[in-house]
């Protein structure tokens, strides 16, 4: 699947995410989270899975995550992909 | 003779302090409060240094703290509570002594005992005669109770008032006397009402809040306690209120008179005590414009101090006599140890205050908190700050299920029996981590940056800076 255009998904409240996607040559995945610590790892690789798990192979994505659960953050992402992608 | 003096410069020389003294300051006006910061201004401007801060809590208005300490001015604070603003900086590390953290009743008691004596306590009074007996009912920064402030007005070298009411001599119906008052210092304002009281605090409409308030009142009206007599102290946060609202509708439909509520008031109790739901309340400090309406008129509303609320060595207090308490956690372990001081990252943004005296005291303390607050579960194998020991704390509620201390074998039956959600506390970290994941432990820092004294005077835990 390709992203053509910018697109987000979610919002900032507290146990949500933002996510920001942008076309772009290769894969660039940018995190902020009140949980990096403790999570970090975790919302970077489910955010991979969806990712791939839509043929995404170009784009820059921008995560602001305020909390968020798993299921939370792979439905945010899906969306904002499903906004962002071309006509096809 | 006169005790009113012109101006807060002139009464920082004449109460003759010096490099290295204790100056100390109550915090009814909260988040609205100017005394402190006007005072250590003064103290600045005048070149003292070493100055400790003893302070029943200090809020994020006194920010400006945090120049004193660089600057040398304040080398020691004791608090009972410390808001996240100044709590991150401490957490930093910014004080080279280790700040000393308090109850509410272990402050007075510690004060009365001469464990911590305090040269100048300064007493921000909305209104006070020309000879100092003051109170927080009247005036245009009305707080309603001063109760933190007795102890040190009582016990401190010398006493300070500061009003923006000054009023002909003798003012009716004051709370602190005369005969404790060595100075009186008119200014146009010691704090900001939008800071000082809320409008009403509101209860929770979060569905899972209101679940958690509906399990906590079920818990208090199957644990035996709930009869004529009944006592209850709450705090102030969303769900705790819909937990007394809910308390009060059972007691309105039992027909139950309780003998009385306590804490920080707000409006939920004092419309538990128009209800006829308690016989009077027993009050410390005043968070809203209801309560702080209710103290000033209704001789039912009864102002305490701090000694007598909570202080471990007064000969009794009214924690002792209290049947139950709602209190919150930012984190609790499996041992039911509880942390009120750090959030999830290991900064300070909070405190005891009255925490561990009323769960020491009530015969059911109970914790009300969700499973997890943006993706950290509550439950952990061991939190990070012992604010309130284990052994003091009952149950634990959150909407996921209910879970009993395990030394309390009879209310564990009567709960089962009532058909509640009870779970091993175990259980509850297991169900919440398959939500949320398990969280990485955070590495701790290698300095000690506060010291958490138990209200007997032990050092019940140490916090470590954040790196």
């Amino acid at each position: 699947m390709k992203i053509v255009r910018s697109a987000s998904a979610g919002t900032m409240e507290s146990s949500d995410a933002y996510i920001e996607i942008e076309p772009a040559t290769g894969l660039e995945i940018q995190l902020e989270s009140v949980v990096q610590q403790q999570f970090g790892q975790e919302i970077r690789s489910a955010v991979e899975e969806m990712l791939r798990e839509n043929g995404v192979e170009d784009a820059s994505v921008r995560i602001i995550d305020r909390g968020a659960l798993e299921c939370v953050i792979r439905a945010r992402v899906e969306t904002a992909i499903l906004r962002g992608k071309g006509e096809n | 003779m006169s005790k009113v003096v012109k101006s807060i410069k002139e009464v920082v020389a004449l109460a003759g302090l010096k490099d290295g003294m204790t100056v100390s300051f109550h915090h009814h006006l909260r988040n609205g409060d100017f005394v402190l910061n006007m005072v250590m201004e003064e103290i600045a401007s005048q070149g003292l240094k070493d100055i400790n801060v003893n302070a029943s809590s200090l809020f994020d208005v006194h920010t400006p703290l945090l120049e004193h300490i660089e600057n040398g001015v304040v080398t020691g604070i004791s608090a009972d509570y410390i808001a996240a603003g100044l709590g991150r900086a401490i957490s930093k590390g910014i004080m080279e002594k280790p700040v000393q953290f308090r109850t509410h009743g272990g402050r007075p008691s510690d004060i009365v005992q001469g464990r911590t004596p305090i040269d100048v306590a300064f007493i921000a009074a909305p209104t006070a005669d020309t000879m100092g007996n003051c109170s927080g009912k009247y005036g245009p920064s009305a707080c309603g109770s001063l109760g933190y402030a007795f102890a040190d007005a009582m016990f401190a070298k010398k006493v300070v008032v500061i009003t923006d009411n000054l009023v002909p001599y003798p003012m009716q119906d004051f709370s602190i006397s005369e005969d404790w008052v060595d100075y009186v210092v008119p200014v146009e304002a010691i704090g900001n009402p939008k800071g000082i009281v809320s409008g009403t605090t509101q209860i929770t409409r979060d569905p899972v809040g209101l679940v958690m308030a509906s399990h906590a009142a079920q818990v208090i009206a199957h644990s035996g306690l709930l009869k004529d007599g009944f006592s209850f102290q709450t705090g102030a946060g969303g769900a705790s209120l819909a937990a007394a609202k809910f308390l009060k509708d059972i007691m309105m439909e039992k027909g139950i008179q309780g003998s009385f509520g306590m804490g920080g008031i707000t409006g939920y109790l004092v419309d538990m005590l128009q209800a006829g739901c308690f016989r009077s309340l027993l009050d410390v400090q005043c968070f809203d414009l209801k309560a702080v309406e209710s103290i000033r008129t209704d001789p039912r509303h009864k102002e305490i101090s701090a000694m007598q609320y909570a202080s471990p060595t007064s000969r009794s207090a009214a924690v002792d006599s209290l049947d139950v308490v709602i209190l919150g956690a930012t984190e609790i372990d499996t041992d039911f140890n509880v942390n009120v001081h750090t959030d999830s990252n290991g900064f300070i943004m909070g405190g005891s205050g009255g925490h561990s005296d009323t769960a020491a005291g009530a015969k059911l303390s109970m914790i009300i908190a969700p499973m997890f607050r943006a993706r950290l579960p509550i439950v952990t194998d061991r939190v990070t700050c012992v604010s309130t020991p284990g052994s003091d704390i009952d149950v634990l509620v959150t909407q996921g299920g209910i879970a009993v201390n395990p030394k309390n074998v009879e209310l564990t039956q009567q709960l089962k029996a009532a058909g509640l959600p009870i779970v091993d506390i175990h259980e509850l970290k297991e169900k919440t981590e398959r939500i949320t994941g398990t969280p990485r432990k955070l590495p701790k820092g290698d300095r000690v940056v506060a010291e958490v004294i138990g209200r007997n005077g032990n050092l019940q835990d140490v916090i470590y800076n954040v790196p």
